[in-house]
């Protein structure tokens, strides 16, 4: 493993194939009535949030706690940061205060990496801006692999705003180096400049990809961060992208429907298809908490080599 | 992954009566406890077979033995294996008690990984199964079973591990190998072989089920002194 958790194109296959069969012991846990871990008794784990997300700092700080490690939450908002701290100034004190892992969520993308080179400890990407996620992405792959009993091999399509989707990037790089075939579908105006480095497959049309998804994750439509109109109305992108029951019909009887949340019924999914069986809505909220359990073990658990040279001040 | 606590150097001690063949080359995997600092095969380190497959048949069987007799009969008796090669040792173990006596012994295994007090000093590990019975430990006879007896830590942590599953009216603790160096009071009820060992040499157990073949091993490091210290206990 690394040293930090930045991203998943940094995750080898063994790598990651080690975080979802840990995962797999940690979720095991959730089954007895004493939850709690003395793992990473001592441990501090500083959850740095510069964006409003409370399923995700819940999710961290449960994981954190279940191992029995001390947890900080430090957000943006009244702080010193709504006094005009930097983001290195944060590190420095987090830094001084002896934290071993920083949980970090920004709305710019790079931050939790330049974090990496002020702090001595682990950085763990919670979400940077529209760059990745790569906690949710380990979970969707957990969750698959679960439900479906395999990754190599299976078709996934990933469906809407993948322009400003940190979810979605995460996702094609670590689904990619686990053998998945991804799709991405959206409107011309929603696929990222570039797209075509990616090792996706590109298409327009929602009712041609569905039939051949093992797996449809679909994507919220991030309006807070559209800066201009990429699609004429909601009820349009709905139509042409949004997975209703008579869609999700033409999908294979296996097949998953995943949502990575917060969801916006009636927008990009029905209520009746994020309700349905073959949804994993809620249980990659569960698998969440144990995919960051995982990953917190896997950076705090062994010994504590801290390298001087990756610390550049 | 280097664990230099358990190389430190010293004499090596004489066998007694080894019962296998000697100077054969190591390879493969080893137990966890055994010795997990060995280097590669190959790597300049002599191993003699001390237990081969007939000898841990019957080892084996009459540990089951012993655990129905101590046990009256194995009432209540849930077998625990702690991973790796505990698990195959209580699966083996669970046959035998019920070709003798005809009862079906819960077995299961108890990772005792995240218990453990050395964590912080190498290398992160990764976990294993745990995978306990329906019917819980509650109330039962719990055996803990491994392959190599040493430290003892790998057993306190399995005992703090176990004590999160339930209250089990007493542990018990059956292992195919002691080889001395205790670090902390514990002790075996059932043991299948004694052997003395330097904190130099590593014990390597294989099973069928891990590694092809049953044989216990020990491993020596491949210097010219080790012999003539060998010899002249």
């Amino acid at each position: 493993m690394n040293r930090h958790l930045l991203s998943t194109a940094d995750l080898r296959r063994e790598d990651a194939l080690l975080v979802l069969d840990t995962a797999e012991q940690m979720a095991r846990l959730s089954d007895r009535a004493v939850k709690k871990l003395p793992t990473l008794r001592g441990r501090t784990v500083v959850n740095l949030f510069f964006e409003d997300s409370t399923r995700t700092r819940t999710s961290f700080e449960l994981a954190a706690k279940r191992l029995s490690a001390d947890v900080i939450n430090f957000s943006a908002k009244g702080s010193s940061v709504s006094k005009g701290e930097s983001l290195k100034d944060t590190a420095l004190t987090l830094e001084a205060m002896g934290a071993d892992a920083v949980v970090c969520r920004h709305p710019a993308s790079g931050a939790p990496h330049r974090l990496a080179g002020w702090v001595r400890g682990s950085v763990l990407n919670a979400g940077d801006g529209t760059h990745e996620h790569p906690t949710q992405a380990l979970l969707d792959a957990f969750t698959i692999r679960r439900r479906l009993g395999r990754l190599d091999g299976l078709a996934v399509t990933i469906v809407g705003d993948v322009l400003h989707s940190r979810v979605a990037r995460s996702n094609v790089w670590l689904l990619h180096t686990l053998g998945v075939k991804v799709t991405l579908v959206a409107p011309p105006t929603l696929v990222p400049h570039g797209v075509s480095a990616w090792p996706v497959d590109v298409s327009y049309d929602l009712d041609a990809v569905l039939p051949a998804s093992d797996v449809v994750m679909m994507l919220r439509v991030q309006q807070e961060r559209m800066s201009a109109a990429f699609f004429p109305t909601e009820r349009e992108y709905s139509r042409r992208y949004g997975l209703d029951a008579d869609r999700a019909a033409t999908l294979p009887e296996h097949a998953l429907v995943m949502h990575p949340g917060p969801m916006v019924r009636g927008m990009e999914i029905s209520s009746e298809v994020a309700d349905s069986a073959r949804s994993t809505v809620v249980e990659q909220v569960a698998n969440g908490v144990s995919v960051r359990m995982a990953c917190l073990y896997l950076l705090l658990g062994g010994a504590y080599e801290r390298d001087e040279r990756e610390v550049t001040r | 992954m280097a664990d230099a606590a358990r190389r430190n150097d010293g004499p090596v001690d004489d066998l007694g009566a080894p019962l296998g063949d000697a100077g054969s080359r190591t390879s493969g995997a080893d137990g966890e406890d055994a010795g997990p600092g060995r280097p590669g095969p190959g790597a300049g380190r002599v191993s003699r077979t001390v237990l081969a497959a007939a000898d841990i048949a019957r080892i084996v069987s009459r540990m089951a033995h012993q655990i129905l007799e101590k046990t009256s009969g194995g009432a209540d008796v849930v077998l625990l294996g702690i991973p790796t090669r505990g698990v195959p040792l209580a699966a083996r173990l669970a046959a035998r008690i019920h070709d003798v006596e005809g009862v079906a012994v819960p077995t299961g295994s108890l990772d005792p990984t995240m218990y453990r007090d050395d964590l912080r000093l190498r290398a992160v590990r990764p976990l294993r199964v745990t995978d306990i019975p329906d019917g819980g430990v509650d109330g039962r006879v719990v055996i803990l079973v491994d392959d190599v007896l040493y430290s003892g830590r790998t057993v306190r942590a399995a005992l703090d591990a176990l004590a999160e599953y339930g209250r089990p009216r007493a542990v018990q603790l059956a292992v195919l190998v002691d080889r001395g160096h205790r670090e902390l009071p514990i002790r075996a009820d059932y043991v299948g072989k004694n052997m003395p060992t330097s904190r130099r040499e590593s014990v390597a157990v294989r099973l069928t089920e891990t590694d092809g073949a049953d044989a216990v091993l020990i491993v020596s490091p491949d210097g010219p002194a080790a012999p003539a210290a060998g010899a002249g206990r």
